[in-house]
């Protein structure tokens, strides 16, 4: 078959791909073993390679050190849903005007939107801050909240665009010609045969959301209380002991959260992000 | 009978309370559209009005005045400018290279009809999806001269007599910095290619397999034509957001050491944020909307050109 490969060639895709892996995957490893390590085995010199003395001290002790630590995951997660709820609601009727109905200047608008995705927040971040401050929004968690919602939206559009357009219009216009409401229809037809569709288009905003608070925080907010987990884990390599092992443990146990989500969902994430490279 | 006539005109009655009840096509659908265009006119569009009104003010903590071109001017005049454009570009330029060489090569391994390749696609995906600045703890501690990996195999192999510091030397710094950029971008590249790869109909491969076709043959004169639209589409996304890339340098360097890691976007970052001075810090944001606009017309006319030529859509 056309497929078949020899195992010469089985060999050669197999190390081309763990070299691959490697360079993916190097960082978390070395996180995860620098967590594991007391604080005097990490700072030996040479550099070891393998530590006699591994055990999982860092994962109690960091609570300790970084008494936030909880606060930050939590206000993390608080960040990221709340802009996904927002953001989800600016993009459901959004998205679904894209994906059925014509109107005067659709592609103008729907290029000013992607157009967004052009600038990160650092272009903009100076007018923003005058803009949250006069809203008297500054140091809260709207900060961090309004800025991430705007530049999530034309995403979100787009991705549950492409999604729309795959359901078949049929029951729709069924619904319609019995005489149901534009707004009664895609509330109560349209939305409930999407919802594969939201949770993907969701989790998709919910993953970003979280990964984009650092720029927002740092800028936005002074408060360490309000601090989501990259934000408060960067204050403290600035400080003179970085106790680095507990540290790499704060940070794996703040990528969980996001991670779990990733690994229930991630067939239909990739599929559904990849979406606009497949032709149809 | 009389139950078909009430039924008809039951019928006639809705298609009437249809016709008052529902909007026009086009107003509806402003309505629907209407709330995500405000909520991004009022912070991305007026933060953007006014970015182009502060880069024509000597703006600081106090207060703003009127200088005209003088920010621009300053730009113009400034040697350390230029130099900061041609980092940016060369930045831009080497990472997103390697970003789609690693990606095609990446698919290409992704896609290939071994067992085990489901588990291989989910191992990619951790750097697209972390925060950026979880990640680049990870790469500061690689980086650390003393304890970090990478000084460490250096030195056990021989190649360097001491510790060596990756993020403190002028070239070093900067290479660090594109791999670090190259591998929070490469995940995305990958998918992206596999995704176009997995689309590419099956009947073109046996057709040139039967007639004697070769992979690398096959791979060259089929799959690369095929996912062209999407390679080009790619090298603009990643373009645009290699060349905002600001998490990444910002917590590796700073754009340290003496402005060796300094692309626009962190240069724009240190004069209005961290040095308070709004006016000269928006000029430098308006030059890289400039930029960046001038990029994407560039690129909408290399996809018409692709896609006519592939005869995509």
């Amino acid at each position: 078959m056309m497929d078949r490969y020899t195992k010469l060639q089985m060999v050669g895709i197999y190390a081309a791909v763990i070299v691959f892996l490697i360079f993916i995957l190097l960082p978390f490893f070395e996180m995860f073993m620098a967590s594991l390590r007391p604080l005097e085995h990490l700072f030996r010199s040479p550099y070891q390679f393998w530590s006699d003395d591994f055990s999982f001290q860092a994962y109690s002790d960091m609570w300790e050190t970084v008494p936030l630590l909880g606060r930050y995951i939590f206000n993390s997660v608080f960040i990221a849903s709340a802009v996904t709820v927002l953001t989800m609601i600016f993009v459901v009727p959004a998205a679904y005007a894209y994906a059925r109905l014509e109107f005067p200047f659709k592609n103008g608008s729907l290029a000013i939107f992607l157009g967004v995705n052009m600038f990160t927040g650092a272009v903009l971040l100076i007018p923003l801050y005058r803009v949250l401050r006069s809203m008297g929004l500054l140091n809260t968690y709207w900060a961090m909240i309004v800025p991430g919602v705007a530049f999530l939206i034309p995403t979100g559009i787009w991705l549950l665009r492409s999604y729309l357009e795959k359901i078949p219009r049929e029951l729709e216009e069924a619904a319609f010609v019995d005489g149901a409401s534009r707004m009664y229809t895609l509330r109560r037809v349209v939305l409930p045969l999407a919802t594969p569709g939201l949770i993907v288009v969701g989790t998709a905003v919910f993953i970003g959301a979280y990964a984009q608070q650092f720029l927002f925080a740092i800028t936005f907010n002074q408060q360490r209380e309000l601090q989501p987990l990259p934000a408060g884990l960067f204050e403290f390599i600035g400080y003179q002991d970085v106790t680095w092992n507990q540290m790499m443990a704060a940070a794996l146990t703040g990528i969980l959260p996001v991670m779990v989500i990733f690994l229930f969902l991630q067939k239909y994430l990739v599929a559904g992000l990849t979406a606009g490279a497949v032709k149809e | 009978m009389t139950d078909m006539t009430e039924l008809a005109g039951d019928r006639s009655a809705f298609t009437a309370v249809k016709k008052s009840k529902s909007l026009p096509e086009s107003v509806f659908a402003w309505l629907l559209i209407g709330p995500a265009m405000v909520f991004i006119a009022l912070i991305v569009a007026w933060p953007l009005a006014e970015t182009i009104r502060l880069s024509f003010m000597e703006a600081r903590l106090g207060g703003e005045k009127y200088v005209g071109l003088a920010n621009y001017q300053d730009l113009v005049d400034s040697r350390k400018f230029h130099q900061t454009i041609v980092r940016t570009f060369y930045w831009m330029f080497l990472s997103v290279g390697l970003k789609l060489v690693l990606g095609l090569i990446g698919a290409t391994l992704l896609n290939a009809a071994v067992p085990g390749r489901a588990l291989f696609r989910v191992l990619v995906m951790p750097p697209w999806i972390i925060p950026m600045a979880i990640g680049m703890i990870g790469w500061l501690w690689l980086y650390n001269g003393y304890f970090g990996v990478l000084s460490g195999t250096l030195m056990t192999l021989g190649i360097t007599d001491g510790p060596f510091e990756f993020l403190a030397y002028k070239q070093s710094a900067f290479y660090s910095a594109v791999v670090a950029d190259v591998w929070v971008g490469t995940p995305m590249v990958t998918l992206f290619f596999l995704a176009a790869m997995q689309g590419v109909s099956r009947d073109l491969y046996e057709a040139a397999w039967v007639d004697g076709a070769g992979r690398w043959y096959r791979f060259r004169r089929i799959t690369i034509p095929q996912i062209m639209p999407v390679i080009v589409s790619m090298s603009l996304l990643s373009a645009i957001f290699t060349f905002n890339s600001f998490e990444i340098i910002w917590i590796l360097t700073e754009g340290g050491p003496r402005g060796a890691t300094t692309t626009l976007i962190v240069d724009t970052y240190k004069t209005a944020i961290s040095n308070f001075k709004f006016g000269e810090g928006s000029a430098r944001a308006v030059i890289i909307v400039i930029l960046l606009g001038i990029f994407s017309l560039l690129y909408l006319n290399v996809l018409k050109l692709v896609n006519r030529k592939y005869g995509t859509k």
